[in-house]
This record gives structure tokens, sequence and C-alpha cells, in this order.
């Protein structure tokens, strides 16, 4: 890594971390489950390091150490993705929502 | 596929997770946040598999699958007591792939290694293998079959402290001198036996920061592998992830009135009782004056902790609820951020117990409201409703915010036993004029209030 990638690189971490902070900070609590399996299935995103290290060809310590990475992280990308839209799933109004309430959601969400 | 069509494929998939993020901001969007978030991880996949560098297809497809046959029962059967568990796993799993990748990656780099990127894959590999253990120990914890109490000695952080330095140690060493290749075997076992350490020393109560620290650690450590293989997507996925794990465990924090060293280092609940309960008398109550009690008040706020979870109760308290509410009784609850064993549990317990999360209140939302409140049902909590922590300095809870449960016109404690919460301290609210006690296990208890309330005669219920 260059010089210039690295700075480049760190201005990404930053900001993105930066980003991270401000996205997040407007998830309400009753939703942290679903944020932590979230971001579990967006970090297994390291997937794609591993594919290209299992499938570079650079000897068997590579691909071994590669595939067994792949497998670890394509777990986490299916069980991830799978589990939060199941807990997603379950949220849901009263099924009658009485109309002075219903004005008063968006502010209490927002907490 | 060229790779300038490749950078603006990974430049889409991470503009994907961030929006999958923004859209988790509410219940009505979330889904969508979470399709779009596959639709990102689907479009880095493909783009990185019809990339000229991967060459050989075979050890590829075979773990893909395996991933697959693995992660989808670990996504669709596992249970909602067992997510804290399920998170730990995937905490380890993802952390392992980010420290195997690091490691394949020095062996074959090394000795060309520059300072820049041995320092990235050092920090990768020290936080993917610690994570991989702490996490294993933290599921372990977790599911019952580590034990629970935080494990500590005499010297203990003095010699964690030692172990963390000794790999930052070895870590300079090799940013120094990159050919000294039999270090790394070093610094892997370092990483290894520290996040044991680490993670061992945590009680049951402290599990929520824990897991949203090493949430955090394992998004670093996917981060730095992104520094190491000068890929983008990967430094801003772990940026999202490692900044979401910290803001999370600070909440946690706040939510104990703790700080991080103090959560590490600090050993919460593993002096057992402190200082000596006395005996007091308490008020004691049954199934039958409590449903009288629901029965005639306008706003009920219940309050449901670690202890009702685990009693499996939500789905009787939800019972109780509904019954209540076509009485024309208002029914709220109180979450408390530490309620369950990570954040966010307890809304999801009751989520699927079909409580409507309209109903379900923070902290902030609903502390106003309690003096307002003719009946607070307490079940299955105890240090977070404690008054204690308002008021007595030299309690180990002081400052910790709790549901003002105190404030409501009466209390009724649904409790096992006597026994004192994570923190082993008693709890004054227990001993107040307007607590009742309704010992017994909460889902037996609520069933019976439940029951008593169903056999009282219909009421004229104005409408709302």
């Amino acid at each position: 890594m260059t010089q210039e990638q690295l700075e480049v690189g760190l201005y990404i971490f930053v900001l993105a971390s930066f980003l991270g902070f401000a996205v997040v900070t407007r998830i309400p609590g009753l939703l942290h489950t679903p944020l932590m399996s979230l971001t579990n299935a967006i970090s297994a995103i390291s997937l794609v390091g591993s594919l290209i290290l299992a499938g570079s060809g650079e000897g068997t310590v590579a691909t071994v150490l590669g595939a067994v990475a792949v497998f670890a992280s394509m777990t986490n990308v299916v069980s991830g993705f799978l589990i939060t839209d199941r807990m997603l799933k379950m949220f849901h109004r009263r099924s009658a929502p009485k109309k002075p309430r219903r004005s008063r959601q968006p502010e209490e969400m927002a907490r | 596929m060229s790779s300038l069509v490749l950078g603006l494929v990974y430049l889409v998939s991470a503009a994907c997770f961030v929006l999958a993020l923004k859209w988790l901001s509410h219940p009505t969007t979330a889904r969508r946040g979470v399709k779009t978030g596959e639709i990102g991880m689907l479009l880095a996949i493909i783009a990185t598999l019809l990339n000229q560098q991967i060459i050989e297809y075979r050890w590829i497809l075979i773990a893909l699958v395996l991933g697959s046959i693995v992660g989808t029962p670990l996504g669709l059967l596992v249970p909602m007591t067992a997510v804290p568990q399920r998170t730990a796993l995937s905490h380890s799993f993802g952390a392992l792939a980010a420290g195997l990748v690091g490691t394949a990656e020095f062996y074959l780099q090394k000795p060309d290694l520059g300072g820049v990127t041995m320092t990235a894959l050092g920090l990768e590999v020290l936080l993917g293998y610690l994570t991989f253990t702490g996490s294993l120990i933290a599921f372990g914890k977790l599911q019952g079959v580590v034990r629970d109490r935080p494990f500590v000695y005499r010297g203990q952080n003095l010699l964690n402290l030692s172990i963390l330095a000794a790999g930052l140690v070895v870590v300079g060493l090799l940013v120094a001198d990159p050919g000294r290749s039999t270090l790394f075997p070093v610094l892997i076992a370092v990483a290894l036996v520290f996040g044991v350490m680490l993670v061992i020393r945590i009680g049951g109560a402290d599990m929520p920061t824990v897991i949203s620290l090493l949430n955090s650690y394992a998004g670093l450590s996917a981060s730095m592998m992104g520094f190491v293989l000068g890929n983008e997507l990967l430094i801003i996925a772990g940026a999202l992830d490692g900044s979401s794990g910290l803001l999370l465990s600070i909440i946690m924090c706040r939510a104990m009135n703790r700080s991080f060293a103090n959560v590490l280092f600090g050993g919460f609940g593993a002096k057992g009782t402190l200082g000596q309960i006395e005996e007091r008398a308490v008020r004691s109550t049954s199934p039958e004056e409590t449903a009288f009690l629901l029965d005639g008040a306008r706003l009920v706020v219940v309050v449901p902790g670690y202890g009702a979870a685990a009693a499996q109760a939500q789905h009787k308290i939800r019972e109780l609820s509904d019954i209540l509410m076509a009485r024309g009784v208002e029914v709220r609850f109180a979450i408390h951020p530490v309620a369950g064993r990570m954040p966010g549990h307890m809304n999801v317990l009751l989520a699927e117990a079909n409580v409507p999360y309209d109903q379900m209140f923070d902290l902030e939302a609903i502390n106003p409201e309690l003096p307002q409140a003719d009946v607070a049902l307490v079940v299955g909590a105890n240090d977070v409703v404690n008054p204690v922590a308002r008021h007595d300095q030299r309690s180990p809870i002081y400052g910790m915010p709790i549901v003002d449960v105190d404030q409501a016109r009466s209390t009724i404690v649904v409790k096992r036993s006597m026994r004192s919460g994570f923190a082993g301290i008693d709890n004054e609210l227990f001993y107040l004029d307007k607590t009742q006690m309704l010992f017994g296990d909460a889902k037996q208890v609520i069933g019976q209030v439940v029951d008593e309330l169903s056999k009282l005669p219909a009421k004229e219920v104005a409408p709302a």
C-alpha cells in the first residue's frame, strides 16, 4: 500500500465512521437487535476479501484459509440477513390504532 | 470485468449498505432496508466472482454452499430468546474470516510488506483472533455452556494488560521488520488468549455492553482487511459496523452509568452480595387481588426484565395486556435498554409475543408518565427499578437510569423469591408501602392473573 492509498483509505474510513454514527444514532432502541444483526451481515462483506484469497490460486495455504474464511463469512451473510428480516416481520402496530395516538407516533419513535 | 466497472459496482453496494441502515430507523421502512442490504451484498459477491483475479472456483463454490447450509438454519430456526448467542457466534465467524485472510496475506506477501500494510495487517489479525475467541466465550456464557458468573482473580487486570501490551509489541516488531515471520504465530496466540481472558471476567449483566463492543471489533477487523487488500468497500462496510457497535456499547454503558474501563476491568456482580441484607417485611399479594387492582386501573405500566424472558412469560404478559385493554385499561410497556441480554432484545421478545411496537416505550418516554400510572407491574426486573440508583451514592448502581416505578400509585412486583439481582444489592422498592410482591414463576403467576380477570363480569367500556 502506497502512502497515497493509505491517505485515501483513511479518509474513507473516517468519513464512513462518521456516516455510520450519524445514521445509527437515528435508529430507536426498539430496533437495536435487528440493527446488530444487520450490521453483522453487512460486515460479512469480508466475504469479498475471502473470495479473492481463496480463488487466487496462490498455493494450498491461501486456498484452504481462504475457503474457511469464505465459509465463515457466507454463514454470516445468509444467517444475518435472514434473521434480521425474520425479526422485523414481527414488529407491528396496534391493529386498530386510535386516532390521537397515531399523530404522536413519529415523535416517540425518534427517541 | 474491467477494474473500473468492479470499482463502480463496489461503490453501488456501499451505497446500498448506507441506505439499509438509514431505512432501519423506522419499523415501517426497516424491511426495505434489509432488501437493499441484500442487493448490495449480492452485487458485491457477483462482481467479485466475475473478477479476473479469481482463477480457481472449486473450493469457493464448496465453501459458499456449506456456508449457506449452515447459515440458513442459524437465520431461520434459532429461537428469539437465543438471538444474543447467535449474534455472539456470528461475531466470532466474521472475526475468524478476517483473522484467516490476514494470516494468509502475511505469508503470501511477507518479505515485501510495507510498514503501513503491516500495521493494518497486524491490527486485523489481533482484532480478528481476539474477537474470535472472545465471542466464542460470550456465546458459551449466553448459551450456559460456560459459567455465567465473572471469573476473577488477583492481578487479573495486570495480566490482561500485559498480554495486550505483548500483542502490540509483536505488531510493532513485525512492522519494523516483516521478515521476522516466526513472530507471527506468537501474535496469533497472544490474540487468541487475550480474547478469552477479556471475556471470561465479564458477568451476565454486562453482556449487552460486551456483545456490542465485540460487534465493533468485528467491524474494525473487516475494515483493516480493506486496508490490507486495498479494497474501499471493505473499509466502508467495516467502518459502518464498527461505529454502530461502538455507539451501541456507549448507549449500554450509559444505561448502566458505567465506563468502558469499568465494564472491561471492573468485574460487576463479581462480589456477590454487598453489605448485609436485613430481614424486612414485605407485603405479598395474590393473583386474585392483583387482577382486581389491575382491572380498576386506567393506566398500567408493565416493566419486563430478563427474568420474564427467562421464564418465557412474554406470551402470558401479552394475554394480560390484551384482556386489560379489552376492559378499557391502557397498558404500556416500559423497556430499559439493558432489559435483555443484548441491546433491544426485550423489544424483539415482546414483538414475537405479538405486542405492538407502539405499546413499547423507552425510559425517556415512559418516566414522565409513571406518576399518572395507577399500577406499575414489574415482571422479572430488579436492578433497573431500584430507587436506590437515584439517591444512594454508596450503592454500586448509583446514577444508573431506572424506570421510576416507585412514582406510580401502586406497584406489583412479580418475582420468584427475594433473591437480589445482578448487582447483588437489596431493592428498596420491595419495602415501600405501595409495593406488593406477587411471588411465583412469572409465566404461571401471570397466567393465574389472566384467569382471574377472565372470571370477572363484563365491564361497560367507554369508547376511546
